[in-house]
């Protein structure tokens, strides 16, 4: 409960944790809004539907409010005059970020008969959000309102993810990933291994988790490495992967 | 969204962008080709002919049979261990039903470029009125090519938006340029440009619509030119697919004899991952392109076998610099560090 997950990727694709996080939580009955910024609706749909969750049902019942983004953009942009009194959450291509936030609080407070355990905020991902033009700190108030809001009142989850690169040029982008990290509770890093590109083995992710935020105690850091099926992924101990045994 | 980076002449990644929009009138799609460099009309008058079938079909299988018989009874003496893995195909033998074969030296008839619907958009020719979508900070050129496809797309019915459209088909979309100092964006020419975020909210937009329809777009960026990697890092990422093109003429590999049967060599930066969990990988990344009389492939790069003696030093820096090449990895699954000892 109330616990920050950052998902890290580097030199690889992390996106089959955001799947994996969507459906987890789905099917542990918690209340989600997905802010989805890349992919279309039933792109998420159909791998959801591979893992056992049907993202349409979700949304039927109430239980996922699922925002996409390519969509509300072109609504925006293309769309006719904006109904008075309802403003697109994604106002905030022309100021800050503040509508996204209302959105967020609006669509994760509880209502009246709700019974979904905790609400869960899930962002695809955050990085997309600096090339529509905000800027890092605008991005990074919008976590912290989210955090605060979400994990602290709600006693809810926030899992974000967010794309890095080593020796990367763009500073903004690492300064938004550096700082998350600095705040998160647990970061789930998918990287690409460092011997290049295989096939049985599709990269290593680092779990590093942490203990507490005010002592000074050593985060944990465990490694596995993973392959990734059509429906589902394989982690196992580096260098044990099923093609070298 | 496939995204081009060109090569620094633009020769290949031309040809590349032709052999897309031919196929689409060969397939009887839609085309949509904006530019800012050349008038779309002449660029589609420049398509490639499609190969006929039976001729060409006639060609691969002599060359597929003499190659059979060839080495049908070869067993390996030496290197035997590699006697069970499949035979490495260089090039297409078997003629596959997936696409079409293109022959570039000759043009396209004009009587099959009419039998689609074309509609270009040339940023010089079109009118300077004002856009009637908010322009969202962007490059006003970005905004009106926006806009001009998106009215495509809803008056055309590839949204799906006129449910009495009896033959669905889809519309190739194509940009060349994008990005160059033409369209009016300076990201091409200076470090830290203003309108940085021009670019990525275009792309942005641009994959709202395709995701909102039937189509399909290719983009060609000079990518050489830009000097803000920043941007080609939020550009990675905002496209399905990166290719990069990168061009022997006028480097120092043209005459590097590893490379004499290429032209090029062809990066695949990403590919797409969509509606599923994984992406479909092949077993090699290192693949050249080159340009023979008639045709324009890509093939597998192959290196010589290292058979001299005399081996020196120069060359072998060069060697180590191209295996380097070949253990670098695809971005979507891994990318190796580039500190590597081979």
């Amino acid at each position: 409960q109330g616990k920050f997950t950052l998902l890290r990727d580097t030199r690889t694709d992390g996106s089959f944790l955001v799947h994996h996080f969507l459906s987890f939580y789905l099917r542990a009955g918690c209340k989600v809004c997905f802010v989805a910024l890349l992919q279309s609706f039933s792109h998420y749909s159909i791998v959801a539907q591979k893992l056992g969750v049907s993202l349409a049902a979700a949304k039927e019942r109430g239980q996922l409010v699922f925002l996409e983004g390519l969509k509300s953009c072109l609504d925006l942009l293309f769309g006719e005059e904006e109904q008075p009194g309802q403003p697109s959450p994604l106002q905030f291509l022309s100021c800050d970020l503040r509508a996204l936030f209302d959105f967020v609080r609006v669509s994760l407070s509880a209502a009246a008969g709700d019974s979904w355990k905790g609400p869960v905020l899930l962002v695809d991902d955050l990085s997309v959000l600096l090339s529509l033009g905000a800027a890092p700190v605008a991005v990074l108030d919008f976590i912290h309102y989210c955090r605060v809001c979400v994990c602290c009142q709600l006693k809810g989850n926030v899992v974000v993810l967010v794309h890095s690169n080593e020796d990367s040029e763009d500073e903004e982008n690492e300064l938004l990933v550096n700082s998350l990290c600095h705040h998160s509770d647990l970061i789930l890093w998918a990287e690409g291994l460092a011997t290049g590109f295989c096939k049985d083995v599709h990269g290593q992710i680092k779990i590093i988790k942490r203990l507490s935020l005010r002592q000074a105690e050593p985060d944990v850091v465990q490694i596995y490495q993973y392959k990734i099926q059509d429906r589902n992924v394989t982690f196992f101990a580096r260098g044990l992967s099923a093609a070298v045994l | 969204l496939v995204f081009t980076e060109e090569d620094k002449y633009g020769l290949y990644s031309n040809l590349l962008f032709k052999h897309f929009l031919a196929e689409g009138v060969v397939c009887g799609h839609e085309l949509f080709v904006a530019s800012a460099k050349e008038h779309p009309d002449n660029i589609l008058k420049e398509l490639p002919a499609p190969l006929l079938d039976d001729s060409y079909r006639k060609e691969l299988g002599d060359e597929a049979a003499a190659v059979k018989a060839e080495d049908f009874q070869d067993s390996m003496k030496i290197a035997w261990r590699y006697q069970n893995l499949p035979k490495m195909e260089t090039s297409p033998t078997t003629y596959t039903k997936f696409g079409h074969y293109y022959d570039v030296s000759k043009k396209m008839s004009p009587e099959l470029c009419q039998s689609v619907k074309l509609h270009s958009f040339y940023l010089h020719e079109e009118l300077p009125f004002e856009p009637k979508m908010k322009t969202w900070n962007m490059n006003s050129g970005y905004a009106r090519l926006l806009q001009s496809i998106q009215r495509i797309i809803s008056q055309e019915g590839f949204d799906g938006s006129d449910a009495q459209k009896k033959q669905r088909t889809v519309l190739r979309i194509g940009v060349q340029s994008l990005g160059s100092v033409l369209w009016g964006d300076d990201v091409c020419c200076s470090d830290a440009p203003e309108g940085a975020q021009s670019l990525t909210k275009f792309l942005y937009v641009l994959r709202g619509l395709l995701r909102k329809s039937l189509s399909a777009c290719i983009i060609t960026v000079p990518a050489h030119l830009i000097q803000n990697k920043a941007i080609m890092e939020r550009v990675t990422n905002l496209s399905d697919m990166v290719v990069g093109l990168e061009s022997f003429i006028g480097s120092e590999r043209e005459t590097n004899p590893l490379y004499k049967d290429y032209h090029g060599l062809v990066h695949v930066h990403q590919i797409p991952r969509l509606n599923s969990l994984i992406c479909d990988v092949s077993d090699t990344k290192d693949l050249a392109f080159r340009l023979k009389r008639k045709q324009f492939t890509i093939e597998r790069l192959h290196l010589p076998p290292d058979l001299s003696d005399t081996v020196s030093r120069a060359s072998k820096q060069d060697l180590a610099g191209s295996a380097k090449l070949l253990s670098s990895g695809c971005g979507a699954m891994a990318i190796g560090k580039k500190h590597l000892d081979f």
